[in-house]
């Protein structure tokens, strides 16, 4: 059988999801896309430039027909920007989806889950497809899946910071027994092998932006996040062996002169 | 609104101020949405216009009227995470 990733009623081809923020150049985020896989990228909704009618558009670069265009909503600390912003992604795009960020703190960017929460049950409601960025709290996701969130997106750790999955006993235990809706670790990939381990955990997909953007060659560290991707889903799926302090030998004893 | 003299006669052209993304802008012709984004070159489709916090929808371009002083946002898809 075929392991593809669905939410609702959308197909995946890739379980690599990435951002377009950071990147030197439109050319250089079009070449890590494309390098990464990945089937779904990010956007944010900011104003258009009124003077400068010259300046390119991210969309000039990106075919969006082969893409699923997931608009965020970074940016926004309440919940009215939340809906604000959700509301004309939808406006100025073609779709329900929305990547639902409400930022309770400038400098962690850790999420508000309470206004999260409210913003989900909203625009769930509107009809939109909501993917909440939310912390690693297990309770958290249950509550965002029961407001009719699509996916819910646990940080592995604090955007942009590199730092990896801090909690992967939480990530574990949101998919293990929080929730029936699909886990995508979003935040704190900082290289490919953090990356595997949050496939290796069970997650669904993970979304990276500064971990490919920020590398001395997003190109080439868009292909080795697709490929930890690709493997950390496999291991996953394969059922990696239990851990033991003491050794087992791998050769037999017998035979043995 | 403001008055400027019609070159060679004794008319005025009368220009209509709009805020649009947190400039204002004087227009002459802008007297709905469309109108304001043919003016200002941005092609309708990518975008979302909202006039004094209410999105309007593509098919009310051409309906929804602009007056002096009416607050526009016109935003569209950048990178970001």
């Amino acid at each position: 059988m075929e392991d593809k990733l669905v939410i609702r009623d959308m197909e995946f081809r890739s379980r690599l999801w990435v951002g377009t923020g950071k990147y030197k150049d439109f050319e250089e985020t079009a070449r890590a896309v494309e390098a990464s896989g990945a089937d779904v990228i990010t956007v944010s909704v900011r104003r258009v430039n009124i003077t400068d009618r010259k300046s390119e558009n991210l969309l000039d670069y990106i075919d969006a027909r082969k893409y699923k265009i997931l608009p965020n909503t970074a940016g926004c600390y309440n919940v009215e920007d939340a809906l604000r912003y959700s509301r004309l992604a939808r406006e100025a795009g073609i779709s329900d989806l929305v990547k639902l960020e409400v930022i309770g703190d400038e400098r962690t960017l850790f999420p508000d889950t309470l206004g999260l929460l409210k913003a989900t049950e909203i625009l769930a409601g509107e009809g939109f497809i909501v993917f909440p960025y939310t912390n690693d709290d297990p309770i958290m996701a249950r509550r965002l899946e029961d407001a009719g969130a699509a996916a819910v997106m646990p940080l592995g750790a604090p955007i942009g910071s590199g730092l990896g999955i801090r909690n992967p006993y939480n990530i574990r235990i949101i998919i293990e027994t929080a929730v029936k809706i699909p886990v995508i670790v979003d935040a704190g990939v900082g290289t490919a092998s953090d990356a595997a381990i949050a496939m290796e955990l069970g997650c669904d997909a993970v979304l990276v932006n500064t971990g490919i953007a920020g590398a001395r060659d997003p190109v080439a560290m868009a292909s080795a996040m697709k490929h930890a991707v690709i493997g950390g889903r496999q291991a996953f799926l394969a059922g990696r062996i239990p851990k033991k302090l003491y050794a087992t030998a791998s050769s037999p004893f017998e035979g043995m002169i | 609104m403001i008055r400027r003299p019609y070159p060679g006669g004794m008319r005025f052209f009368v220009f209509m101020r709009l805020k649009v993304n947190g400039d204002t802008i004087e227009t002459l012709n802008a007297a709905n949405v469309r109108q304001l984004l043919c003016e200002l070159g941005i092609e309708p489709a990518g975008v979302a216009v909202e006039v004094n916090l209410s999105i309007v929808k593509k098919s009310e371009y051409e309906r929804v009227r602009l007056k002096e002083g009416d607050t526009v946002e016109i935003v569209n898809f950048v990178g970001g995470g």
